[in-house]
């Protein structure tokens, strides 16, 4: 921890802000060292991303102040932050896909109104960083053609090519794989080794402990805790983050489940083309078998969300068959999501704004989305209101939906409460096989851990659970079995047993099991 | 974290709306002021034009009626997610379905079964005519606002063909059907209230108003109390939540279409069969492109359509009696003012929404302290 006796690289002091009766930063102090690695930690809506808008410019704090390597600086906007040589690189990329790499970084920072002449020293500059950082992009490449990774150093190169000295990261590492993710820490360590600061936003604390100096825990808008890593561990940071103690992890004592032998879910030789003609899937075959769960794990965009869509039939494949509690299904003659809830098979889709719930009604009308043909919902074409309010007044109070008000604007909730009221309905019709999508993303810590219970105990009852998701620990904490995909195909079937994070890591970038 | 500028409901609801007419008001007033009237005066006689007389609220509700409609025809296709512009072409069908059945059949039928039987048709004719656009919307992706507008001028030309060489009568020199046996004529204010033994004078008001608040209170049920109308407003708000919860999106956007231009159709009993007993040309005359103001102003709710439609009733009918009443106000100014009440209250509303909710919030707590 060098540097720590000059001025601080950044100093934010008494920061407020207010959005109507939110109060999302409460006397805020955030400092980080000169050349080291901060984490900066907090559940969703704890206000480190408010507190990082603050910083580059997206909106103006009611009242604080912020210092830059000891000078007093005013941060009206993102030029504003760049001058001060703050660089961001954001969760969702800010790049133009159909550009080269090159002209992205160039993008608003051209040195020539005449582009040929333009190019030239920037590529030079650029040459000279990727020689010095170890970030190697191609940089003749359009954007849409190159890997997550690759994007992500381009968004890092750009920052350094704006003169950034001060990097702020947002969960960077939510798309890459662990490999990905390792060699994007060496980056950062190289990064910090030649006197750069970065700030590191994320809720996987594991990466917070094997990477960072320090890190700084918020939560419902304040300040927590703030200590060299040193004196962090994950039970401590977790609990720092929630305000109680978490249990994520595998519950020790793992009951020997009563597997039934004859697959509840077999689909076969399953594929996929998408409309320009690149194939999604290529003959996937899995199955699910009563009382256990199966994680699909794999790096986004490898097919799962595919997979998932022709599985719970709102997609239908090009190719292949599937099987799934009697009922048997071709490509041509497919399941679509009314029979799949009517045979018993409930889906908690992967994007749970624009699928799972209409986030224009309110919550006691998205409670009952594809269900609203229940006799219990709905007589002779009217919808029973009273009986869709007790129904899920009812919901709430088993999932523990905050804040229990029926008549609440599906928006307005917070994502963890979204998804319990999205796993109450599904769950709430007692389905045979469950399919779920990235149950917790975007998700809170504390849901988190309930949400894992509640998906124990559909296994325990004997539901056929599969799970997608690309969160390995999640995978993890949760499978019996898991299968790997990549590029479409399922690369890897494991037993939990024969399972860590390196062995799917490998599969996850390729390799043959 | 995003930026929370949203307005309370009641502040949404009731307070905006009235904002936006007061600055439409000044507005309009600063205009009347800088050519040489006095917007006090001109207030005046528009009010008093649109409700201080017997004559003058029935011309209003008259023109209230036909807003119902379209505006009602435009609600149901935005809850369905479409933008509906052809509400004026739909009406037209309307009222030449409403027309052709009554030159049909009038001379035959009792009266209680020519006017349902001319309702139906009407209605029919106009939901057909919204529902070919609905269609290629849905399954062959011609975008409606596009498709919804060359049917407006279809069904114009389709309707001066019809009355210029196959309804006019013959030897008549005017652009018009024959008049309708009186069976197919609809009951006016007056002889309905003359009924009851209310003294009304005569005016185009007739007992399409109670059919079109009628509609208001059926469009309500739908929407929100029947399924159909549930899924209908889950796919116009999320098409991606509907086909996930086993809801064809297509089948939906085709029947918000059909239902708006049954809507729209029902104008056809408002002008056609309560007023000119006959098939005349324009009868239309904008009603369904003010139906889209009036929806908008009217938040899509049917409440607020009728009071919508109250509101741009009683410019048409003021308007009109202040270009008669005050000297050098022409008929031009009055379509300003009316420009003005559309240009705020619909475009400008999200301009004046930002302003409004942080004056709320500066002014409901009062010295609250950050912290």
């Amino acid at each position: 921890m060098a540097g720590a006796v000059s001025t601080p690289a950044l100093q934010m002091a008494g920061i407020h802000k207010r959005f109507g009766d939110v109060l999302a930063n409460v006397d805020v102090n955030f400092t980080v060292a000169q050349g080291t690695l901060h984490g900066l930690i907090g559940e969703n809506g704890a206000g480190k991303s408010t507190l990082m808008s603050v910083l580059y410019g997206f909106y103006p704090a009611d009242s604080g102040r912020i210092e830059v390597f000891g000078k007093s600086v005013q941060i009206r906007n993102a030029d504003d932050a760049i001058a001060c040589g703050i660089g961001m690189v954001h969760q969702h990329f800010m790049l133009v896909e159909t550009l080269t790499a090159l002209e992205n970084v160039m993008l608003g920072a051209e040195p020539h109104w005449h582009l040929p002449s333009a190019i030239k020293p920037v590529r030079e500059r650029l040459e000279a960083l990727m020689q010095s950082t170890g970030l190697r992009v191609a940089l003749d490449a359009t954007v849409a053609d190159l890997a997550v990774g690759d994007r992500q150093r381009l968004e890092i190169l750009k920052a350094l090519y704006r003169g950034a000295r001060i990097l702020i990261l947002d969960e960077p590492t939510a798309v890459l794989t662990p490999q990905e993710t390792q060699q994007l820490f060496a980056v950062l360590r190289q990064l910090r080794a030649q006197g750069s600061t970065v700030i590191l936003i994320t809720h996987k604390l594991k990466e917070v402990l094997a990477l960072c100096d320090q890190v700084t825990v918020m939560r419902a808008g304040r300040v927590v805790d703030d200590m060299p890593i040193a004196c962090a561990s994950v039970e401590a940071l977790a609990q720092a983050m929630v305000g109680r103690k978490v249990q994520l992890d595998r519950p020790p004592l793992e009951v020997a489940i009563q597997r039934d032998a004859t697959p509840v879910l077999l689909a076969q030789g399953l594929q996929l083309c998408d409309a320009s003609g690149v194939q999604r899937l290529a003959d996937v075959g899995l199955q699910l078998r009563a009382g256990e769960i199966v994680g699909i794990a794999g790096v986004s965009g490898n097919g799962q969300s595919e997979l998932l869509d022709i599985l719970s039939g709102l997609g239908a494949p090009d190719g292949g068959s599937m099987q799934v509690l009697g009922r048997q299904f071709v490509s041509g003659a497919w399941l679509d999501p009314f029979t799949a809830r009517s045979i018993g098979l409930a889906h908690v889709p992967e994007d749970r704004q624009a699928r799972a719930l209409v986030m224009d009604f309110e919550a006691w009308e998205s409670a009952v989305l594809g269900y609203e043909y229940l006799p219990q919902f709905c007589r002779t074409g009217w919808m029973r209101a009273g009986a869709m309010r007790n129904a899920t007044a009812d919901m709430m109070e088993r999932f523990d939906v905050r804040p229990r008000k029926a008549a609440l604007g599906s928006r307005k909730f917070s994502g963890g409460n979204q998804q319990k009221l999205v796993l109450a309905r599904e769950l709430g019709q007692a389905p045979r096989v469950l399919l779920v999508g990235q149950p917790t993303r975007g998700v809170d810590i504390g849901a988190i851990e309930f949400i894992y219970s509640q998906l124990r105990a559909m296994r325990d009852a004997g539901c056929a659970v599969l799970l997608v998701s690309s969160e390995l620990d999640e995978i993890l904490a949760l499978s019996d079995r898991v299968l790997v995909m990549v590029q479409g195909r399922v690369s890897g079937a494991i037993d939990i047993a024969d399972c860590n994070e390196e062995r799917l890591g490998l599969l996850m970038a390729g390799a043959a099991v | 974290m995003s930026q929370t500028t949203a307005l309370p409901r009641w502040a949404d609801v009731a307070l905006l709306p009235v904002v936006c007419l007061a600055l439409a008001l000044c507005v309009a007033g600063i205009v009347v002021a800088l050519v040489g009237q006095s917007p006090s005066q001109v207030l005046a006689a528009l009010v008093q034009g649109a409700f201080g007389t017997p004559r003058g609220l029935s011309y209003t509700l008259y023109y209230a009626t036909s807003f119902i409609f379209t505006g009602l025809a435009v609600a149901v296709a935005f809850h369905g997610g479409l933008f509906n512009i052809g509400g004026e072409g739909q009406a037209t069908l309307g009222g030449l379905g409403t027309a052709l059945v009554a030159l049909w059949l009038s001379p035959v039928l009792p009266a209680w079964a020519m006017l349902p039987l001319m309702l139906v048709c009407g209605a029919l004719f106009g939901m057909v005519w919204a529902a070919i656009p609905g269609y290629l919307q849905a399954y062959r992706g011609s975008h409606v606002v596009i498709t919804t507008i060359m049917f407006n001028f279809l069904a114009s030309t389709l309707l001066v063909y019809l009355l210029v060489n196959q309804l006019r009568a013959p030897g008549n020199v005017a652009i018009e059907s024959a008049a309708f046996a009186p069976s197919a004529h609809l009951m006016s204010a007056r002889e309905l209230l003359a009924l009851a033994g209310v003294d009304w004078p005569g005016s185009p008001l007739n007992a399409s108003l109670l059919l079109a608040l009628l509609a208001c209170i059926a469009v309500y049920f739908f929407l929100w109390h029947s399924r159909s109308g549930y899924r209908l407003r889950a796919v116009g708000s999320s098409p991606g939540a509907a086909a996930y919860a086993g809801i064809r999106p297509q089948r939906h956007i085709v029947l918000a279409m059909a239902i708006s231009g049954a809507l729209a159709g029902m104008v056809g009993m408002n002008e056609v069969a309560g007023v000119s007993g006959r098939l005349v040309l324009e009868f239309v005359s904008g009603a369904g492109f003010t139906g889209i103001a009036v929806a908008l102003m009217g938040r899509n709710h049917p409440v607020g359509i009728v009071l919508a439609s109250i509101l741009f009733g009683a410019l048409f009918q003021g308007g009109a009696e202040v270009a008669f009443d005050v000297p050098g106000f022409s008929r031009d100014m009055v379509v300003m003012l009316q420009g003005f009440v559309v240009l705020f209250s619909g475009a400008m509303s999200y301009v004046v929404a930002r302003p409004l909710a942080a004056l709320l919030r500066v002014w409901q707590l009062p010295g609250a302290k950050h912290g």
